[in-house]
């Protein structure tokens, strides 16, 4: 599995509320979240960004509430990954739970800028910057989490598990 | 064998497991589990998805409808009946709104259904609260919780634990508030990332169930995946005659490995004040006094201060004195039984003479959902837990969190202030 998009490149600990702010989670629609994703942090972004587009941050992504709404609002928007140097905990599992690639690469965020133009692949987690001609390797998941991914989502994992 | 903390004895009980390692992915037997009116709507889409008919155990999943209730919008009122509608149809045990509806982390624990030594995941980031009870408790997002509905598992990261050990005198008007924003300025908003923070030593002792639940509460705002307390008599004596499941009480080993021991000496801490847009960003309050900071509006409650005893410090700033005029301060008792008592014990007479507005049990402007929302360039002092742009209303307002004395103090006085000022 590859992705390609340009980078859009934001700092540390950004939270949930200005993912998706809480005015915007009376409804649970991916469809709806999406015309508010970042609206608090970069009110332009859901204009000017492209389906496949890359979302690069710095420490602690995702930080705050627990809202799956953030990842699912990320992932409706037609954002290909998320690449920060680490990310809140709960909005890991939650990415990894949905189906929202992920990746953990500090070196990446140094070096990426907004606008340059990335591909990624996942099965081995190198992440080429075609604008500047670099290569970056991502953090490797732990073997229990690529069950997760690769089965597609938790829901799948579990329904394979029940099956059993 | 090695020791093993608190909270990796607790994963490994749940897991079936002798011991476990930081770093491990376990698939842990869930004790109780519950969501919100916000999370709750998702969980059960997702649930459906999942292709079993029926919950685990009706007995073992709770819903709570207390964000945007009373219903602040029809959007909001649809997401409550849909919920209802579910927990009608799986015969879910713990069902709450209207009159029984509390803050979750409130009313779970009040009600003994959160208890020591449990393993408790809810889609909610303050989960961690009942760690203050000795539970291993934290937040997920609604995917865990429907698959955990349908299997009663989840899996865990096993974390580090980092022990935070607080010692000496607590200054006057110092509280358990005081104490977690001290540390999170400390060690910062993702100082404990994917780690347990495990509060002792003699400060932590002498705190009681309500205070020490403010202090595990904010866990997740320094990164953590929970906080967590060892049970001791105060703990039993707390749950006794609420429990509604058996329960067992873990410690930690004395020879029990720690990512990191950190050691505080609480008397040379003062009452903090975190400023926007982290809380990371405390400021003590003799300097935030002197900064004359004008607010338009207090809120005191949530799921962080909104307890008893919250409410009897607010009242001991606010007896006899009145609000700022250009000030709105909002009161939420965190549930029906603090509402209640707060009644009878005379605390509402005296919020309601000071010119204070008080709303039922509810989230509302904690999260910007309602009864309390800032316009641009408003700031508010809060007892609440976040600070973030736009989390209790418009991107340009700004939130100060501080404990229910400098909150009451900053109400009468119109500005950020000390309980010294008022009090004398």
């Amino acid at each position: 599995m590859k992705a390609r998009g340009r980078a859009w490149k934001y700092g540390d600990n950004i939270d949930t509320d200005v993912i998706i702010p809480a005015r915007y989670l009376n409804t649970s629609d991916p469809k709806e979240l999406a015309q508010h994703v970042l609206e608090d942090l970069d009110p332009e972004f859901r204009y000017k960004m492209k389906p496949g587009d890359i979302i690069v941050a710095g420490e602690n992504f995702g930080c705050g509430s627990s809202r799956e709404h953030a990842p699912l609002a990320i992932k409706a928007a037609g954002v290909s990954a998320v690449i920060a140097k680490s990310f809140a905990r709960i909005f890991y599992r939650n990415a990894i739970n949905i189906g929202l690639p992920i990746l953990e690469a500090p070196e990446a965020v140094e070096r990426i800028e907004t606008g340059d133009e990335i591909e990624i692949d996942f099965s081995t987690g190198e992440i080429r910057n075609l604008t500047k001609g670099e290569v970056y390797h991502a953090n490797p998941f732990p073997e229990f989490i690529m069950e997760i991914i690769k089965a597609g989502g938790l829901v799948e994992w579990a329904k394979r598990r029940l099956a059993k | 064998m090695g020791g093993m903390t608190i909270a990796e004895k607790i994963l490994a009980t749940h897991a079936g497991k002798e011991e476990v390692k930081p770093g491990e992915i376990v698939l842990a037997k869930v004790d109780f589990m519950f969501g919100n009116d916000v999370t709750t709507p998702l969980a059960i889409k997702t649930f459906r998805k999942i292709g079993v008919e029926k919950v685990f155990d009706p007995e073992r999943i709770a819903i709570v409808l207390d964000h945007f209730t009373p219903n602040k919008d029809i959007k909001a009122a649809e997401q409550c009946k849909f919920s209802r509608e579910f927990a009608r149809e799986q015969g879910i045990k713990w069902f709450f709104e209207g009159g029984n509806v509390g803050v979750e982390h409130c009313l779970l624990p009040e009600l003994g259904l959160v208890l020591p030594g449990e393993l408790i995941i809810g889609a909610d980031s303050h989960t961690c609260t009942y760690g203050a009870l000795g539970a291993f408790a934290t937040g997920v997002g609604s995917t865990d919780l429907a698959v955990a509905m349908a299997t009663g598992e989840a899996w865990f990261r096993v974390p580090e634990t980092i022990k935070f050990v607080y010692e000496g005198d607590l200054q006057p008007w110092v509280t358990s508030k005081d104490l977690i924003l001290y540390t999170i300025g400390d060690i910062g908003v993702n100082g404990a990332l994917y780690k347990v923070m495990e509060f002792s030593g003699e400060v932590i002792e002498k705190l009681s169930v309500e205070q020490r639940m403010t202090m595990t509460n904010m866990a997740i705002e320094a990164g953590a995946k929970t906080g967590i307390i060892e049970p001791d008599k105060k703990t039993i004596e707390y749950v006794k005659g609420r429990a509604k499941r058996e329960y067992k009480i873990y410690k930690s080993d004395e020879d029990a490995k720690y990512y990191k021991v950190i050691e505080y000496d609480v008397s040379k801490i003062e009452p903090q004040v975190a400023f926007p847009h982290l809380p990371e960003n405390t400021v003590p309050i003799s300097k935030a006094a002197k900064m004359n900071i004008k607010i338009d509006q207090v809120v005191i409650g949530s799921c962080t201060n909104g307890r008893l005893e919250d409410l009897r410090m607010a009242a001991e700033v606010l007896e006899g004195q009145k609000v700022a005029p250009w000030v709105r301060l909002i009161i939420l008792p965190c549930s029906p039984t603090v509402y209640f008592k707060a009644m009878k014990e005379g605390l509402l007479e005296i919020f309601l003479e000071a010119g204070a507005v008080i709303g039922p049990p509810t989230c509302g402007p904690c999260l910007g959902g309602h009864m309390g929302i800032l316009a641009s360039g408003e700031r508010a002092v809060s007892t609440t837990n976040r600070n973030f742009v736009g989390r209790m209303g418009h991107p340009k307002s700004e939130v100060y969190l501080a404990s229910p004395y400098v909150a009451a103090a900053s109400a009468i006085l119109g500005r950020i202030a000390s309980p010294e000022e008022v009090v004398k």
